[in-house]
């Protein structure tokens, strides 16, 4: 196989595959977690729970100062990582082809800053999960399985860009694989906290909310 | 057909071609091909002094696109030059022969030139139903290409249909159409593909061939001094691209600013070849320039590479009818499994006898 027919393969079964178990993966966790219910409160309920629900989506939205290095790097991260995704006009053409939406995108020169900020990140992030010793003890496999399948898109990507590694054409569909990976991953990983981020903060919210803790 | 015994010097003569227009033509083949210096020189040399090399050329499945893209010019153009330094002893459009004599040329060529002969192929190979698809005077493409590779020094794939399948290839395939190097792989193959090939990019490389050999290769086979950049790389839009600056449509006011064409389908990036710095017509343009995206034509398999008009970034197919496919089975298996769940529960609820304190501790969900 050339490196063409690779790039070919990526775009054209593997994009298929990739789409079809995320998209399957990830709609049906939804239903799943959503239709398990409540547990049944044994006490009498003190609220409804709505209005702590939403306060706790938006308060562990907000940074922490006591972990103040960790959460920014992780806010750097994910910002830069939602720029990268939705604003870099080749990604801006595959969202128009999948959902027929076009946003605009942003010129290369600031894709490019918060890739590297990204990558810097992450890097940090890893080797503060490495070196710190409460992380280190918290994380198991899945934590470094998450942390490298979301790496590789990120580094393949500015690879290819910046024409580094291999040549264009494989170095773009090595990326591409690995987005499929990485869209792979989501449904089966805790990555899938891509969709249930709110749901799992509001559900906790709501909760105490209901025994009359206050978020 | 001549006689290759001449040499090419008395050739040149013959045909009125000025010594300044020959160095002008050794120049320009050695510029292109990023050749030092020095090598001007002694391709002139070379090429005055050598004997005029046999040349065989088969047309296969093909639309003579690349025999027009070589010979079409109104003018004597440099790469029309290439003639001369060559005894195209068989090629059935340019041949005056036709029928048995034609054919009796091509394998008097062979006898005579047995080892030596440069074999040039373009259009691809029907391999299915024993290759009946397509035939010159009753003999299969694969036989007479097995057949007079055989003996050849060299041979040259000129257009995308010989060097990947091209056309005839792409899906269905209905012909089993391969390319040379699928059918030849003992001989060294110099591949150039394009949809057709650059002029001067087949006379630059026959040139090469004929005073310094094969010329450096990349891994599909294809020169590196002609098809060692990206069209993407040495674009005069480039800028545009990374500006951001992109045509939205081929009339809008980004197309007539010249803006980068990468989101109406341009494959640039993921195609070598010469175009953007030797351009077409003499110089004159290439389609780029002429404010229509790279089709890339001289990678393998192009035409099925998910559409002209559609960025590489892009899958191949119809990627939201997936999406929408996969989230409705999704929600079908999700409805499935939560219905599932329910039962459960309530299997559990009805099984459940509250007895003692232990019971109910292990009855949390409802």
């Amino acid at each position: 196989m050339n490196e063409i027919e690779l790039l070919t393969w990526a775009r054209g079964p593997g994009l298929f595959w990739a789409t079809v178990i995320m998209f399957f993966g990830l709609t049906l966790r939804l239903f799943e977690i959503l239709s398990l219910g409540r547990p049944k409160e044994l006490a009498e309920v003190r609220d409804s729970g709505v209005r702590d629900g939403w306060m706790l989506i938006l308060k562990r939205s907000l940074p922490e100062l006591k972990h103040w290095k960790y959460i920014t790097a992780s806010y750097i991260f994910h910002i830069g990582l939602l720029v990268i995704i939705f604003f870099f006009i080749p990604h801006t053409q595959l969202f128009r082809d999948i959902f027929g939406v076009f946003w605009g995108g942003w010129p290369n020169f600031v894709i490019d800053f918060f890739a590297v900020l990204s990558i810097a990140a992450m890097i940090y992030m890893l080797a503060a999960r490495f070196y710190d010793p409460a992380r280190r003890i918290l994380s198991n496999l899945s934590d470094y399985f998450a942390w490298l399948v979301t790496f590789l898109p990120i580094v393949t990507g500015y690879m290819a860009f910046h024409r580094l590694g291999m040549d264009y054409t494989t170095m773009l569909a090595v990326h591409i694989l690995s987005v499929e990976l990485l869209m792979i991953s989501l449904p089966i990983s805790k990555l899938s906290h891509v969709v249930t981020f709110a749901l799992a903060r509001y559900y906790t919210g709501s909760n105490n909310g209901r025994r009359g803790i206050t978020s | 057909m001549t006689d290759p015994d001449h040499r090419l010097a008395s050739e040149l003569i013959r045909h009125g071609i000025s010594r300044r227009t020959f160095l002008k033509f050794c120049t320009s083949m050695a510029s292109l091909m990023a050749l030092p210096p020095a090598a001007a020189a002694q391709m002139a040399e070379k090429l005055t002094t050598v004997k005029r090399q046999s040349v065989i050329w088969l047309s296969f499945q093909e639309c003579t696109g690349c025999t027009e893209s070589i010979t079409r010019s109104h003018k004597p153009t440099l790469e029309s030059l290439i003639f001369d330094f060559v005894s195209l002893d068989y090629h059935h459009t340019l041949q005056a022969a036709s029928g048995s004599a034609a054919e009796a040329a091509r394998e008097q060529a062979m006898q005579a030139n047995k080892g030596k002969y440069i074999l040039i192929v373009d259009g691809a190979i029907p391999t299915k139903d024993d290759g009946v698809y397509s035939t010159i005077a009753g003999i299969t493409n694969l036989d007479m290409l097995q057949q007079v590779a055989r003996d050849a020094a060299a041979i040259v794939a000129v257009g995308t249909c010989a060097t990947f399948g091209g056309l005839p290839k792409a899906s269905p395939n209905p012909t089993g159409a391969v390319s040379v190097s699928d059918i030849v792989t003992d001989k060294p193959i110099i591949n150039i593909p394009g949809c057709p090939p650059i002029p001067v990019v087949m006379t630059g490389v026959l040139a090469h061939v004929l005073t310094f050999g094969i010329p450096e290769l990349d891994g599909l086979g294809r020169p590196k001094s002609f098809y060692g950049d990206s069209i993407h790389d040495r674009c005069y839009r480039r800028p545009f691209y990374d500006r951001g600056l992109f045509a939205k449509s081929f009339d809008d006011e980004g197309a007539r600013q010249g803006w980068c064409l990468y989101e109406l389908g341009c494959k640039g990036p993921t195609t070598h070849n010469a175009c953007a710095t030797v351009k077409w017509n003499n110089g004159t343009s290439f389609p780029i320039q002429s404010g229509h995206g790279c089709i890339g034509c001289s990678e393998p398999d192009f035409w099925d590479a998910g559409g002209f008009y559609k960025s590489i970034s892009t899958g191949i197919g119809s990627p939201g009818q997936w999406a929408a496919g996969a989230v409705a089975v999704g929600a079908a298996a999700g409805l499935g499994s939560a219905f599932l769940n329910r039962s459960t529960q309530q299997q559990s609820r009805d099984q459940h006898q509250p007895i003692t304190e232990q019971d109910l501790k292990g009855d949390e969900h409802e």
